[in-house]
């Protein structure tokens, strides 16, 4: 699948940076949000269905989390981070909340199914993996130990706590933290993320 | 849980792989770990790298979708915003006079969210910002125009009473040059008449258009530019419009400052 996402901004110089559109947008510039919505809308759907999976309710969660960054804007500051990692952030947590929501009404099937399911999470780290689209991503995801990158792809593609990825590794509890916390140390490293 | 074990809850807290309560523990750790602070932000922007990398591409219709919603929603400002005492927002609203009055200024999203976020606001107001938005809603499909209107940042909304228990809303968006005409409850015209709108040009009536009410509500853009109209007027006209009118107003409001 191929598809140009543009996640860093616009590539021309004269055009605004996602950090300048969203500064528009927190002063209720409905034609920045649209130029932000182009450019993140790939992103936000394309992670919160990697949680989430059913086609329907990812696109009503996209589309919240949409929302929710107009309604919200004015929070973004430029100066922690760019307004794609608060994007991100922002529909990872909206993702994992509602799987949680949902799941927890049957915490008992969710377990067992989490269980029995058990050698299916391989095929879900391919799949996932077989959507990155970022060379260097997947580059860096490769150099983390396999503990590490289950952890890692557990946790966040598909909006596991810690607790359940220990259960699901037969990790300790303490464990299965400093994997999450190493692995994606790691993974800053190489991805040359700057604070 | 100890401090030692709260920083290794790091990379958890950045893939959101925390419970509720924990989430809260480890967020009033941040607090006072500058270092954790930092490593938490870091790790959370990793994470987002990973999250880029699980594009997909969206459905047809969710852009538009999206973009209809948002001009719906009241933004959050960027400070705190005093509790209720919102200027203007009348009580009674004296029903029967067939005058419309005018509401503060309000860009129409903020007042149509004003429902959900001002507590202070007069009942009557919510009332005539939902009807607003339903109208919008429903014309939707048959009226990108009236959309885009809606949708304009400087679109400003007046809203009252109309005779016989029904409201209305006007929206002008002096950028676009264009108005619009939202009623609700809108009784239906004598065998023969059609509604019509017209701007008021200093006391001159401009045609605007006529009404097509279906079950009671309306939501049209008017015709023609707002161009120097201070104000616009409804009266009952023989079917078809007319020229000028010729019958008393149902209704004339001012149109909201720029």
């Amino acid at each position: 699948m191929k598809e140009t996402v543009r996640i860093t901004g616009p590539a021309d110089e004269q055009g605004p940076t996602l950090d300048e559109l969203l500064v528009e947008v927190a002063r209720g510039d409905q034609e920045a949000f649209a130029s932000l919505y182009d450019a993140v809308c790939g992103p936000v759907l394309g992670l919160v269905r990697s949680v989430l999976r059913d086609p329907a309710q990812s696109e009503e969660v996209a589309q919240e989390v949409l929302v929710e960054v107009w309604r919200t804007a004015a929070r973004f500051r430029p100066d922690r981070g760019g307004a794609m990692a608060w994007v991100m952030t922002l529909a990872h947590r909206r993702a994992v909340d509602r799987v949680r929501s949902v799941q927890a009404a049957s915490e008992r099937e969710r377990r067992a199914a989490l269980l029995d399911h058990t050698p299916a999470f391989d095929s879900v780290t391919e799949q996932v993996e077989a959507r990155l689209e970022r060379e260097q991503v997947r580059r860096c995801m490769g150099g983390l130990t396999e503990v590490q990158r289950q952890s890692v792809t557990l946790a966040y593609y598909r909006g596991l706590t810690y607790r359940e990825v220990a259960e699901l590794l037969s990790l300790p509890l303490g464990t299965a933290k400093t994997r999450l916390r190493d692995g994606l140390i790691r993974l800053r490293d190489c991805l040359g993320v700057a604070s | 849980m100890s401090a030692a074990d709260l920083h290794t809850l790091t990379g958890a807290y950045a893939v959101d792989a925390l419970d509720g309560p924990e989430r809260e523990e480890f967020e009033r750790h941040l607090a006072v770990c500058a270092p954790c602070r930092e490593e938490a932000r870091e790790l959370t922007a990793t994470a987002a790298r990973l999250g880029l990398a699980a594009s997909a591409a969206p459905p047809p219709g969710m852009r538009e979708e999206v973009l209809r919603r948002v001009a719906a929603v009241r933004q959050e400002p960027p400070r705190a915003r005093p509790p209720a005492g919102s200027p203007g927002g009348a009580g009674g609203a004296g029903g029967g006079t067939g005058r419309l009055r005018r509401l503060p200024r309000l860009a129409l999203a903020a007042s149509v969210a004003s429902a959900l976020a001002l507590g202070g606001v007069a009942a009557w107001q919510y009332e005539r910002a939902r009807d607003a938005r339903q109208l919008a809603e429903q014309a939707r499909q048959r009226a990108d125009e009236l959309t885009r209107l809606l949708a304009a940042p400087d679109a400003r909304l007046a809203a009252g009473e109309l005779p016989g228990g029904g409201s209305a809303t006007v929206v002008v968006s002096r950028s676009r040059d264009r108005a619009a005409f939202l009623a609700s409850r809108l009784p239906e015209p004598p065998a023969g008449k059609v509604y019509q709108l017209w701007f008021d040009d200093d006391g001159a009536m401009r045609p605007a258009g006529v009404v097509k009410a279906s079950d009671g509500r309306a939501a049209v853009v008017m015709d023609g530019p707002v161009a120097g109209a201070d104000g616009m007027g409804v009266t009952v006209e023989p079917e078809g419009g007319s020229a000028q009118p010729t019958s008393e107003p149902l209704a004339v409001m001012e149109f909201p400052a720029a």
